[in-house]
Order: C-alpha cells, then structure tokens, then sequence
C-alpha cells in the first residue's frame, strides 16, 4: 500500500528514502512521444506517458475516437512509439478482442511466434460508460486477455465540454448548463469501475496521474493479469473543468484525499485501497477550485459531502477495513 | 475451408445457420480458428477489423438489421486495406419487421468501398465467398469483400453442389501476409486522424486503389476457372444472341428469370438476360458492352429507394447517360420482404416493359412500377 498522503511527519524515514529513490528506477524512455497537441495541463496526456512508460512497446494500444486519439494521431504525425489502431468511437473492447484473438490463433497455428506481446484497450469517459460499454462489457465477458484502461475526464471534453454519464453532480457542462431551474449535472456519476468489478474480472482498479508510482504499478499489474484487466483513471481537465492547467496534479491529489476519487484494487474480488484516509479533507477543498463547480451552494456542497462520505464508507466496507 | 484464424459473428435470421456450423466445425476441431462470440454486429465488424489489422485471416456473416447495425464499421477496413470477407444474407429492413429476403440491406452498403459480389446459387455462393479472398489478399488489392447471398432463397435451400478438394481451394488461396500488420516488432500506427489538407488525398489514394482492383478481379475469376472449371463474369448474360430486350437482375432471381426468357424466346420474342454479378466496383465496360445491341433495358429491383425508385435502374441509367440516348431503360420493383416473382410476373415485366418503352422513347417520364401489390 502507498503512504497516505499528508504530513510528511507520518511518514517513515525508510518511506521518505524510498518515495525518493523509487522514481530514479523508472524508465527514462518516453513510448508516448513529446509534441502532441494536447491542451497546456492536461491530466490525460500526463496519465497516457505513464501509462505508457509502464507498458513498454512489446504492446498492442486500440484507441477510441476522443482526446487522446486527436492529440497523439494528426496526419502525417503520431505520438506512438508502439503499434497503434483507431477505428470508431464505441468499439475498443471489440477491436481489442479481435487482435488478441488473431494473435491467439496465429500463434496456435504457428503461423508467427510467441512473443509474448501484450493487448491494450485505451478510451475516454464517453468511450468507456457511455456509447462503448457495451463493446466492453462483452470483452470482459468473453475473458480477453486485455487490459483496458478508462481515461475519466468526466465529460466530453474533445467536443466542447458536453456531460457524460461520468460527469459529477453538480459540475457545468455545456449540455448541463447552470440556469434557474438547473445546478448542471443532476445525476451522480456512474461508478464505472464497480460495473466492471460485476463482471468478476481478475483485476480492477482506479488510479491518478497524481499518483504516478501507483498508476504505474497498477499498469504492470494488468498486464501481467491472465484474462481482462481494467484501469480507471481520473485526468484532470484544466480546459473542461475551468481551473489553472498548473493545479492539475494538485486537483487529482484533492479528488483522492476528499475521498471523490478514492484509490483501490480489486484482486480476484478482493478490495484493497491503495491509499487510504481516516479522516477524509472536506470536498468543498476540491470543488473550490474548480469554476465548473463555482455555482454550487453550500448546500449543494453538503448533500455532495454527505454522498462522498458515504460511498466511501461503502467502500471501505467492502476492504473489511471498518 | 478458407481456413480463417478469426470468425466473429452475432446471430440473425437468414444467416446464423452459417456461423452455427462454423462453431460446431471449430468446436469439432475440423477448423483452426478463434470464435469471438460478440454482442451485436457492430462488434463483429470491429472484432474482425482488429482481427485483420493483427493480420489474421477473417470471416463474419449478417443479414439486414445486422448489416446497418455494424454500417459505421464497414467503412473502417476500405479505408485501411484490410482484406475482411464477409457474407450478407439479405434481407428486409424494419419496419415492419421482415426477416425474409430482398436487397434493400445490400443497397444501403453501396458507398462503404467494398467489393460486392451477388451469388445466384449456392454454387456460386461457395465459389465467389473462396474468390473473395483471393481478390481481397492479393497484395495490389487490399480491399475487404462482400458475398451477397439471398435470404432463404439461397441461405435456407438445400441444393447439390461440387465442393472442390480442400487442398485445391487451400492452393488457391494459400495464408498470405499484409505489409503492414499490428507488430510491435514494426509499429505502425493506424487509422489516424486527417483533417483537411490531407483527408481528400487519402480518399483519393481509397479510390484509385480501389478501381485499380477491377483487372485483379477479373484474374481471379479466370483463375478460378481454369482451376475449377466454373468461370464468372462481371457481367453475365444469357440467350442475348439478336435480343432487343433483356431483362436485367440481381441475385437469386436470376435463375428465374432464365425460365421466363426460355419461355418468351419459344413465343418467338428476341429477348435475354443480363446479371450483374459484380456490383463494386462497378463495371462500367462491361456493363456498356453487354447492352450495346438493345433497344430496350427492363431493370428489376429488390430494393426501395424512396422518392426516387429502383436503386439498382437509378445507377445503370447513371452508368448509360451520355452512352446511349437512344436506349430506353424501364423500371419495376418486386420481390420486396421476400414477396415472390413468379413466371408470369417476369413475363408481364419484359412485355409491359417493351410497351413503357416505346412510350418512353416518346419522352414520357414514368414513375417505376412496384409489381405484385395485392389490390
């Protein structure tokens, strides 16, 4: 388990030595290339180069349409330093599952040798809850051996800022917009990663670019997973959440300590957190800083904390922890 | 027995019988493939692009709702070269619902740059499904294939056929490789994102690619013959010799209306047939060619394209504008939702057609005729 973050204090010297040296271990290559056209600050394009530093290049990466398709892929240009496909919108975990089943079967047949390459699915919010889910859920069903990986930015950012079914309550989007009769989203986010956790998948989890080491880690435990894993990962969106592109590893680090975005694993069923709180911060201290969230009242903000809380004590629950 | 590595496939009336017998020959262990057992079309479509893009040899089959429902997809493979086969059990479009055959699934999927082929028999749904593959593999090619076989007619009849020796389809199609696979060996990336200055070149590069692949079709059908001694056309026609009128069909219907060109050739009428097998790319030529000697063209279409007419006489008076002036082209629409033509159906058509034609060549416009409705 990570330290949890807070006062350095709490932390070890053995802690405080290891958090310095573990990153000098990481790779010094870079499988995401530089100069995409990603916006100043973007948490995604932050969480796809660790993401992809974790999974090397013996790897096969299908994209859905959405951000990281558009910033990484411009004719005649890409990003990808790995085997790379984009088709269509909604349909990562069908394309997944059809090259690990020609691999599958080309191997068998001998047709080409066994390098043990490795098959990854990657799309947005919308990608993954909204119109992919389906094209996922059979994936899981069907056991593929992926490992899919949810880039949760919370709305439909690559179209101008529309609300997803992962779109918090309460935040602006230019399809939920603030008005009198109107706080924006009116729906609680849907728990995505509890969805895939139905399907009794080998391995689950959620992550952070905030938390690099662990994003990193929870990457390489997919991978090595026999059978489908799944990755959610919050990327913060200076542009879509209307804060400074210089607060995004702060904002993460927020989502996770009020306990909005808490980080787990679920291991064959088992819940684990990865990084845990006894005391959660007030979610006030996320939302404040965030102008999509500006027009909540005080009591918008309560009935969030209350829900938070609540889900996180749920959550907790679920690890034997309380 | 084109020894696929990849089937992907949902189940749907007229075609699942097809892929049921797939699963059982792989569950038998006759057949080396993975089954991707997915949850709609538009994931069989996209299981077997990334199947094909990993450069496995791929096979799925849909009919009519299946078909649209995995449309968005079909575009995917033209555009990247990918060499998929497919089979299309046509069939009608809801609403109503229909299960039952005609072509106005296969009409919505002109434009996806495929090449489509139409079977008449189960014969030549064998035949062309095997040449499929040669044409969409060879390496000047590169295009995905489509069979369009007719729903029941040809997808639930049980028919005598020559199945040829495995080995001998096994040589003609042998395992092939695509240049550019899904290798981290040599990563490439795929399907990219075009905006304006270069979207129109790549869809220029799609098209010239794609008509260059007539020649490559035409070989593999004189391949086939000289291997197995059935050849196929682009066009094909039958008792043409001196006819004035011919009769113009699509699919399964055709061996029908040989019997009805039988019957009116014995009443003495110099009339004929012609089939078009190959649908895309379009066969312009040939087309022309098989016409030249008529006065009179009577277009038969399975298919609605409402406000405007038979599809199938919109594009063949396109493919003769300019031509020929002088040719009146006539059309009807029958065998909609899997309403049978019978004999004397087809024989209304020729002759009424002949009769519209002369009125046409007057230069009267006429709305085309949907044959069979129940007053």
């Amino acid at each position: 388990m990570m330290p949890a973050m807070g006062e350095e204090g709490e932390r070890s010297e053995l802690e405080q030595e290891l958090n310095l040296f573990t990153p000098l271990l990481l790779t010094t290559d870079e499988n995401f290339a530089p100069g995409h056209r990603a916006c100043i600050g973007c948490g995604e394009a932050l969480a796809v180069r660790h993401v992809c530093k974790a999974l090397g290049t013996n790897v096969i990466v299908v994209n859905a349409t959405g951000c990281i398709e558009i910033f990484s892929s411009l004719l005649p240009q890409t990003s990808w330093r790995m085997p790379w496909i984009h088709t269509l919108f909604e349909n990562v975990g069908a394309v997944v599952s059809g090259v690990e089943s020609a691999y599958k079967a080309r191997i068998r047949k001998g047709k080409i040798p066994d390098r043990g390459v490795k098959f990854v699915g990657i799309a947005g919010d919308g990608g993954t809850t909204d119109i992919g889910l389906q094209a996922l859920s059979g994936a899981l069903e069907r056991g593929h051996n992926i490992l899919y990986c949810c880039f949760d930015n919370e709305a439909y950012m690559n179209t101008g800022i529309q609300r997803s079914s992962s779109t918090p309550y309460g935040a602006w989007t230019t399809t939920a917009p603030v008005g009198k009769r109107s706080i924006g989203q009116m729906t609680w986010k849907k728990n995505m990663p509890e969805i895939v956790v139905a399907h009794r998948i080998p391995y689950v989890a959620t992550a952070c670019p905030s938390y690099p080491l662990d994003l990193m880690e929870k990457v390489q435990k997919g991978l090595e997973t026999e059978g489908p894993a799944y990755l959610h990962i919050l990327s913060v969106c200076p542009t879509g959440w209307r804060c400074a592109p210089e607060e995004t590893i702060e904002l993460g680090r927020l989502a996770v300590e009020t306990g909005v975005f808490p980080l787990y694993e679920v291991i064959n069923g088992e819940y684990r957190m990865s990084v845990d709180f006894s005391v959660l911060r007030p979610v006030g201290d996320y939302l404040r800083r965030q102008g999509r969230f500006r027009h909540l009242t005080e009591k918008d903000v309560d009935r969030i904390q209350a829900r938070v809380e609540e889900d996180y004590s749920k959550l907790r629950e679920k690890t034997g922890a309380n | 027995m084109a020894n696929a590595d990849v089937i992907s496939a949902y189940p749907i009336t007229p075609q699942t019988h097809i892929v049921e017998r797939l699963a059982e020959m792989i569950a038998d262990g006759e057949l080396d493939a993975e089954f991707i057992c997915v949850e709609s079309e538009h994931s069989a479509m996209s299981a077997c692009v990334g199947a094909s893009a990993a450069g496995a040899r791929v096979f799925t089959c849909s009919a009519g709702q299946g078909l649209e429902l995995m449309h968005e997809v079909l575009y995917i493979p033209s555009s990247m070269r990918l060499p998929v086969v497919a089979v299309a059990a046509n069939r009608a479009l809801s609403g109503p619902l229909s299960v039952w055959c005609d072509h106005s699934d296969a009409m919505a999927l002109r434009d996806i740059g495929w090449i489509q082929i139409f079977a008449e028999n189960n014969q030549q749904a064998f035949d062309l499904t095997v040449c499929a593959y040669r044409m969409a593999e060879d390496q000047d090619v590169l295009f995905p294939a489509m069979v369009h076989i007719d729903g029941f007619y040809l997808s639930h009849v049980i028919e005598d056929m020559e199945l040829p020796d495995e080995a001998d389809v096994a040589d003609f199609i042998p395992d092939y490789e695509h240049p550019f696979v899904l290798d981290p060996e040599r990563p490439v990336s795929m399907g990219c994102y075009a905006p304006p200055f270069i979207y129109l070149e790549a869809k220029m590069a799609q098209e010239v690619a794609f008509e260059a692949t007539k020649p490559k079709i035409l070989e593999v059908w004189k391949a086939f013959g000289e291997t197995f001694g059935r050849s196929y056309e682009p066009v094909e026609t039958y008792r043409m010799d001196g006819a004035r009128t011919a009769l113009l069909t699509m699919g399964s219907i055709s061996e029908s209306a040989m019997l009805a060109i039988d019957e009116l050739r014995s009443e003495g009428k110099e009339v004929g047939l012609i089939r078009l097998r190959l649908w895309r790319p379009f066969p312009f030529a040939k087309f022309r060619q098989a016409v030249k000697n008529l006065d009179c063209l009577v277009v038969l279409d399975r298919a609605i394209s409402y406000g405007m007419g038979g599809p199938v006489c919109g594009e063949v008076k396109a493919a003769l504008y300019d031509k020929r002036k002088d040719l009146s082209i006539v059309s009807f629409i029958a065998g909609i939702g899997g309403r049978d033509i019978t004999l004397d159906e087809f024989k209304y058509m020729i002759n009424r057609g002949e009769e519209k034609a002369k009125m046409v060549a007057l230069g009267e416009e006429l709305e085309p005729e949907i044959i069979g409705v129940r007053e």
